[in-house]
């Protein structure tokens, strides 16, 4: 028990004890170099990431393919090489290959971002609302459409400047001797409720069509997303995602409480810090790009840990979710009501809570749970 | 023989070595019962001035308001009802929202505690029951089917739009060999809150006019509440929280962890269902008839622990005064602040509750559930 994460704490912990019995059995471990570096390989883990990427590769090309003016995959593959007609051309290179690379990568940042959160709060309902980081972006974002009026990367500059200046805020209010994971946790919720009133005050004063524009924003859209949004979102990824995986075993430790994680060896203040500006910034690329797409960050590590049993938290794993799920997700948003196109987020809550619904239903089916 | 006594007895008895252990015993009980003695009748007398917070904040909230009529006529007007305009704006305003406003905030009081108690997660608040979204989706549909465009028309979707979300949610977090453990729930909550927040979202998309009611609606607001819609849902609210209060001692032996309580002999399964069903009457009463006011039920139970500690027999009437103030005094606040017009109480309870939390929580060590 005492190496079941600290995930459980505060929980039930009967769940856990009869999934780690089922999980006794040793894992094969792959040795490197003579031994020296060695990669523990969960056959489970391994087919279930296996199968996460390939489906989101299919997802993928589905979503060049199909829409009011559908290709054929064969062509697909041969503009996105630059041969074909030029019709062709310009809807898959310049109109839904942007898209889909945007949906797959904020989908990835907000899974691993989400996975972070749940880990250094050690709350399942751990998401990026703690710190006050989306409340934070919302609120810049809303102010910067019904009060000035902005444009759309202006709207996106308030969202990280509100987001940036809220995580900081709580960080501050909730430093003192050190930052408690407890205290954090509380000031976010705080600052989250102050922030939400002052977005629900400035919807009722708003103009109706304005206080719709915000509204979809809100909710989250990738609707017409240009190719510099999606190199934005690339790029944030290609820096952040690195950092974050290489933390991983630090913050696997951590789980099972600080002391424990210190008397190991981690350097528990500057993991914790790092950690969460790392998973700050991918949050915050994604709602600059996306807007604060529900959902996500809170279903795909659960997801993915009842999918591949693991114990603790799965970084990797909560990427590949995400993306897959918010890949999905734009294509229903796009498809279903054609030729009305609906904001994203609308279809993320109710693919992933349908999701989730399912998955807690089978578990009670077969006794699991 | 005095080798074995207790240093802490030692200690303090260390002149009467020679004293039989039966006496220091005896002694040591005496001084503990009279401890335990100052703590009740200290934690009574707060009740009482809580209590009497309370009915200065209902008289406040009868005599001030935007139109400026003297003490005296409200006095009159309260006894001696004679039909003029004074009288309608006392009776037929100010009453129904004071009213409503203690009942109300009492019952989002006690929601949060009973929901922080059952799934011992500080950041658990009555919606993870699903219970605010049930009761949006329901009023959203019931506008965008019906074209309902009052508080007191759509008060009973409101309501059985939160029972129904948090029994579907109950049931699929209960079920199982390990029962409704607090994950389980939060998890099942958080799904079926993210389904319908998904619908709710699909439809103000499409219908603007659905849209610009649910705007005001999601605020939380106590303008505009009659009399009659008072009539209709105290009786839900009046249950919900007698039932509350009859389940501390139930919740203090759960507190102790699952295990433990079992073994002393508890009905977990009971007390978990009760506290569900009254939860589910409270905050869907309090839902239907204000709107969704998520903060109070979240923060008010922090407060009350950390003046009384967790022993849920004096934190839940705590939470049930302190929520109740809190509310009418922000209704209160919302009347007389702004130059024109009203602010909503869901935005002043956060803007003014949410500093004085944050105060709390940096100053005080916060009991942990």
């Amino acid at each position: 028990m005492t190496l079941t994460p600290a995930r459980a704490r505060g929980a039930d912990g009967t769940a856990d004890t009869a999934g780690a019995a089922r999980r006794a059995r040793p894992a094969p471990v792959l040795r490197l170099a003579g031994g020296r570096v060695s990669v523990l390989v969960r056959p489970r883990t391994a087919a279930v990431y296996t199968g996460l990427l390939a489906a989101t590769a299919a997802v993928f090309a589905v979503s060049l393919a199909v829409g009011d003016y559908s290709i054929a995959l064969d062509r697909v593959l041969w503009a996105l090489v630059g041969y074909g007609e030029r019709l062709d051309l310009f809807f898959v290179r310049d109109v839904r290959l942007p898209r889909a690379l945007a949906a797959v990568l904020v989908g990835a940042a907000l899974g691993i971002a989400g996975a972070v959160f749940q880990s250094l709060s050690r709350n399942p309902l751990g998401s990026p609302d703690i710190i006050g980081f989306t409340g934070g972006a919302s609120a810049g974002a809303v102010a910067t459409i019904l009060v000035l009026g902005g444009t759309t990367l202006q709207v996106s500059l308030g969202a990280i400047v509100g987001g940036v200046a809220t995580a900081g805020l709580v960080y501050l209010l909730a430093l003192k001797r050190g930052v408690q994971g407890y205290r954090l946790v509380l000031v976010g919720i705080g600052i989250n409720a102050m922030l939400l009133a002052v977005r629900d005050y400035l919807m009722t004063r708003a103009e109706l069509t304005e206080a719709m524009t915000a509204q979809v924003w809100m909710i989250g859209s990738i609707n017409g997303t240009a190719w510099g949004q999606a190199l934005t979102i690339a790029a944030s990824c290609a820096v952040l995602m690195p950092v974050v995986l290489l933390l991983g075993r630090r913050l696997r430790l951590m789980e099972m409480g600080d002391s424990t994680a210190q008397a190991l060896g981690v350097p528990v203040g500057r993991t914790q810090v790092m950690a969460l500006l790392a998973a700050s910034a991918l949050t915050g690329a994604a709602i600059a790009v996306a807007g604060p797409i529900a959902f996500i960050a809170l279903a795909a590590p659960q997801l993915v840990r009842r999918l591949a049993r693991t114990s603790g938290t799965a970084l990797m794993g909560a990427a590949l979710m995400g993306a897959l799920l918010l890949a999905a997700a734009d294509l229903v948003a796009q498809r279903a009501l054609a030729p009305t196109q609906l904001p994203v987020g609308v279809v993320t809550a109710v693919i992933g809570g349908g999701y989730l619904v399912w998955v807690l239903y089978r578990e009670w089916r077969t006794g699991n749970a | 023989m005095s080798l074995e006594r207790p240093s802490a007895v030692a200690g303090t008895e260390g002149a009467d070595q020679a004293a039989p252990d039966s006496v220091v015993a005896a002694h040591a009980l005496d001084r503990r019962t009279r401890a335990a003695a100052r703590t009740h009748l200290l934690r009574a007398g707060g009740l009482l001035a809580l209590l009497a917070a309370l009915l200065f904040c209902a008289v406040l909230s009868i005599a001030v308001g935007a139109k400026d009529i003297p003490l005296p006529v409200v006095w009159n007007a309260v006894w001696n009802p004679d039909g003029g305009y004074d009288t309608s704006v006392v009776w037929e305003l100010r009453m129904p929202r004071t009213v409503l406003g203690v009942f109300v905030g009492a019952a989002l009081g006690l929601a949060g505690a009973l929901m922080q108690g059952l799934t011992r997660n500080p950041i658990a608040e009555p919606g993870i029951l699903g219970v605010n979204s049930g009761a949006a989706a329901a009023v959203v549909v019931a506008i965008f089917v019906f074209g309902l465009t009052s508080p007191t028309a759509y008060v009973w979707f409101g309501f059985v739009g939160a029972a129904v979300a948090a029994v579907l949610v109950y049931a699929l977090g209960s079920r199982g060999r390990t029962g409704a453990t607090p994950v389980r729930l939060a998890l099942a909550g958080t799904a079926v809150a993210a389904v319908l927040q998904g619908l709710v979202y699909g439809i103000t998309v499409i219908d603007e006019f659905v849209f610009d009611q649910i705007r005001f609606w999601q605020v939380g607001s106590l303008v505009g509440r009659d009399l009659e819609l008072f009539l209709r849902i105290w009786p839900f609210l009046a249950v919900g929280i007698v039932l509350a209060l009859a389940l501390g001692p139930a919740l203090n032996t759960i507190a102790l962890g699952e295990d433990l309580a079992a073994a002393l002999g508890a009905h977990i399964n009971r007390t978990r269902t009760l506290v569900a069903l009254a939860i589910v009457l409270l905050c869907g009463g309090a839902t239907a008839a204000a709107g969704p006011i998520w903060f109070v039920g979240l923060i008010v139970p922090h407060v009350a622990r950390s003046m009384v500690g967790p022993d849920q027999r004096w934190m839940l009437p705590y939470s049930a005064l302190l929520a109740a103030i809190l509310l009418t005094g922000a209704d209160i606040v919302g009347r007389v602040l702004p130059a024109t017009g009203e602010l909503e109480v869901g935005i002043i309870t956060a803007l003014v509750g949410a500093p004085v939390f944050i105060m709390l929580v940096r100053r005080r060590r916060m009991a942990q559930l």
